[in-house]
């Protein structure tokens, strides 16, 4: 079994190998001196295909993909992710690439500015899906410190028809008619920074994922606030008891055992740091209702690293790896399920996302 | 007689590697970007966004001149003119 990693930094691709999990062998970086915030595996091919939202400083934002694991890349002349001319707005990035469960070749793209776009031929063009960009609440979204992002997309994975998307800020937005209509999900998910503290909408919600077994029960990492839904969004809970803190940006499902969840928590937002400066992950295998910590194998120094809210990933063997890369440049993985850990990486640029796959 | 359009080494892959393009437009700047996006929109779109607007860390001399000087997208070029794309310093 070979599993790679796709380690997208604030200065490019890097890719790491390994056949065990616990011995790396790391190369790159593919696009040098630009942002990677998403990237994709897209496993529907015979050879998945590797997809990477990259960004230049000088040469703005595209969306290139490999159809040999990084060994060439391909992008198209035209844009692939453009915002319509008459929106007024130009792409600043491309944050999150999602496959589609249902449709062959579709492809979910979450940008900055927060919009989703939808591909049809396998993530290589792609157009903007109107319905969100004319929400009536979109002028009131908000920009959070990394930008105003659709930063999440979740294909509702028994109901073709149903997704939901997050940003930051704005919330959580659900679709149940393909993507023609949106209504905001986020009753008891906190915005502390808004003087309505529950709003119907306008919360930053960092991160969402989806629970392995029961497809309507979510687990959302907030800006301050760990939740759970178990009604596909309607309404959240605060799981964050058992946790240092209750602020973080990665939250991550297990993906095959149900109720098991990852979190890596920052002490707050004005101390975004781990808790006592232990580099610790948290697990819980009951959904929420407790947690423990992790660090067997991690740094045992005072350790002050954050964790970006698409830095932790799952792949998909069995028993699953667990995988997290930190600001400073390093990226850790765990084939135990998180029980220990081993360093894949050290001294890359600020890793912004992760995502691991057996290729 | 065409504009002559010079291209950073870092952009030449997007140009078929070459160091000058020859583009038949004049008049603004923009005529001369639209047009070297009709035949290298790779290129093109390494300079402006989809809104048109050049990207804030790409610089574009004419004749020597910075383009924001002169106009911007509105800078008048000459039938013979020299358009220089260059990366400005940034980055960390």
């Amino acid at each position: 079994m070979t599993v790679l990693l796709a380690l997208g930094t604030a200065k490019g691709l890097f890719l790491a190998r390994s056949d065990d999990r616990s011995s790396w062998e790391v190369s790159g970086p593919h696009f040098p001196m630009t942002g990677v915030y998403g990237v994709c595996f897209d496993k529907r091919r015979a050879t998945p295909r590797l997809l990477a939202g990259v960004t230049s400083s000088h040469y703005g934002p595209s969306l290139a993909y490999s159809d040999d694991l990084g060994v060439s890349w391909h992008e198209p002349e035209h844009p692939p992710v453009a915002f319509p001319q008459d929106t007024g707005r130009a792409l600043e990035r491309v944050w999150q690439i999602v496959p589609d469960p249902f449709v062959p070749d579709r492809v979910w793209a979450g940008t900055e500015p927060s919009a989703l776009f939808v591909s049809d031929d396998g993530g290589v063009t792609f157009e903007m899906v109107r319905s969100l960009w004319d929400h009536p609440h979109r002028p009131e979204w908000q920009a959070g410190f990394g930008g105003q992002a659709v930063h999440t997309i979740l294909p509702h994975p028994d109901e073709p028809s149903s997704l939901l998307v997050a940003m930051s800020t704005g919330g959580v937005y659900r679709s149940t008619d393909s993507g023609a209509s949106w209504a905001p999900a986020n009753s008891g998910i906190q915005a502390t920074f808004m003087p309505d503290r529950f709003p119907e909408f306008g919360q930053c919600v960092h991160k969402v994922t989806r629970d392995a077994a029961d497809p309507e029960r979510l687990y959302a990492q907030n800006h301050h606030g760990v939740y759970r839904s178990d009604d596909g969004g309607t309404l959240w809970e605060s799981i964050a008891e058992g946790l240092p803190s209750d602020f973080g940006f990665a939250i991550v499902a297990h993906p095959t055992r149900p109720d098991v969840v990852y979190n890596f928590p920052l002490a707050a937002d004005a101390m975004r740091f781990p808790p006592d400066a232990r580099c610790r992950v948290y697990r819980s295998q009951d959904a929420g209702k407790s947690w423990e910590a992790l660090s067997d194998g991690l740094p045992s120094e005072p350790f002050y690293p954050s964790v970006l809210r698409d830095a932790m990933c799952a792949d998909d063997a069995d028993p699953a790896g667990v995988y997290f890369g930190t600001r400073s440049g390093e990226v850790y993985a765990s084939r135990d399920e998180g029980d220990s850990w081993t360093l894949v990486a050290s001294h890359l640029p600020d890793v912004l996302c992760v995502r691991a796959a057996v290729v | 007689m065409p504009v002559t359009v010079l291209v950073p080494s870092t952009l030449r892959g997007d140009a078929g590697d070459a160091k000058a393009l020859s583009v038949d437009a004049s008049g603004t700047l923009r005529a001369v970007l639209d047009e070297m996006g009709r035949r290298w929109p790779r290129l093109e779109r390494r300079v402006r966004d989809e809104q048109g607007a050049l990207r804030r860390y790409m610089n574009v001399y004419i004749d020597g001149v910075d383009c924001r000087v002169l106009g911007g997208a509105d800078a008048p070029v000459t039938a013979d003119a020299e358009v220089h794309l260059l990366p400005s310093v940034a980055g960390g």
